[in-house]
């Protein structure tokens, strides 16, 4: 009862500092900063943007050019929690062929998933090789290559995804994403400098200098890392059945 | 009240999102569950950040055939703020990570106890 009304004290208190936020808060009509009359780094990335980066689209522009460097960071997490998983989830039979037997599959969706994969993976590819062009990117295009795999493990439970493909993929991406960052130091303005290749015709799909090249990389490195952990989390489903029955 | 606009909407969704979030990982006693409340609680501040980013009547900052053409043409009065929408690109992969390790370490516990009720994980409590 008490845990209760405590619960109940926390939710209102929350609400009412976000009623307060919500009731004073002023939607923006610029892009100017309200304290002092500088320009902001909003307003820088807008308007030189296109001509520093050469990428149409400005988020792709900050996270892999202005902030590049984050999202090496960002990566680097994802990769971590793709060998925290790989370590904890550990199996001791991890190589063994026992398999287990699952309820068939349906029919339908096995058919679809065989129409369906290949267009989901080409999808996800055009997603990431076009992420300085449309919304979208080597994160969202590596979801979507992810998405197919989860889809692959549904519709054929004991399938057996080729680890070693999804290592060497991942860690040769990795690889060229610091490689291409450290061209950046030697032939232009610094680390990660997208600059190092022409900055091309705007708005076409050979512009924006590395940044095609770094995201397709990144799109190619996190599907193969959530791959990875669906993997994982497929292979230890197995042993849960084995010690349930 | 006032003029309501897509920021307001968006930061009154994202703050219910929030507050559903907060309530679902305190009251809810199966980790499943815990684990969505968690997943809530991170879209809804995802939403609170892109909403704080909204420049009313602006549109997407991508530069396209929708803002006026050209490299350098006025872009500036013609975007949102592009900075919260990198920032919430990094916050969206670092909670699809917890939500991934949250998950794996549902499924250790459960193998440990066969259940997934977490009062019954007292081994530390005195």
């Amino acid at each position: 009862m008490l845990r209760n009304s405590l619960l109940a004290l926390v939710i209102l208190a929350l609400g009412y500092m976000f009623l307060n936020v919500y009731t004073t808060y002023d939607t923006r009509t610029d892009l100017s900063a309200t304290m002092n009359s500088g320009e902001t780094i909003a307003q820088h990335f807008a308007s030189k943007g296109a001509q520093e980066v050469g990428a149409a689209n400005l988020v792709t522009a900050i996270v892999v050019t202005y902030r590049g460097f984050d999202t090496l960071g960002e990566v680097t997490i994802l990769f971590l929690t793709a060998s925290i998983i790989s370590f904890f989830l550990k199996l001791k039979d991890e190589e063994s062929d026992s398999e287990i037997v699952h309820r068939d599959t349906s029919e339908l969706l096995v058919t679809a998933s065989k129409v369906l994969i290949p267009i989901i993976f080409l999808f996800g590819i055009y997603v990431f090789m076009n992420g300085h062009l449309t919304p979208g990117g080597g994160f969202q295009g590596g979801a979507i290559i992810a998405t197919g795999v989860a889809l692959m493990i549904l519709s054929q439970p004991n399938i057996r995804l080729n680890y070693h493909v999804i290592h060497w993929v991942e860690s040769i991406s990795g690889i060229s994403f610091v490689v291409i960052g450290i061209l950046g130091i030697i032939l232009a303005g610094g680390f990660l400098d997208n600059k190092i290749l022409g900055l091309g015709e705007f708005g076409t799909l050979f512009s924006a200098g590395a940044i095609p090249i770094i995201y397709s990389f990144v799109g190619l490195k996190v599907g193969a890392e959530i791959s990875n952990i669906l993997n994982k989390y497929q292979k230890s489903q197995k042993s849960n059945d084995a010690i349930s029955n | 009240m006032m003029n309501i606009d897509l920021g307001h909407i968006s930061l009154l969704i994202g703050f219910l999102l929030i507050i559903v979030g907060f309530w679902g990982v305190l009251t809810q006693k199966n980790i499943i569950k815990i684990i969505v409340g968690f997943s809530i609680l991170n879209t809804g501040i995802n939403i609170l950040i892109v909403s704080l980013g909204y420049v009313k009547g602006k549109t997407a900052p991508i530069i396209d055939a929708a803002v006026s053409q050209g490299v350098n043409h006025n872009v500036v009065s013609a975007v949102v703020d592009p900075v919260p929408q990198a920032l919430v690109l990094t916050a969206i992969v670092i909670g699809f990570g917890i939500t991934a390790l949250m998950l794996a370490y549902a499924m250790k516990l459960y193998s440990a106890k066969k259940t997934l009720e977490i009062n019954k994980f007292n081994d530390l409590k005195w």
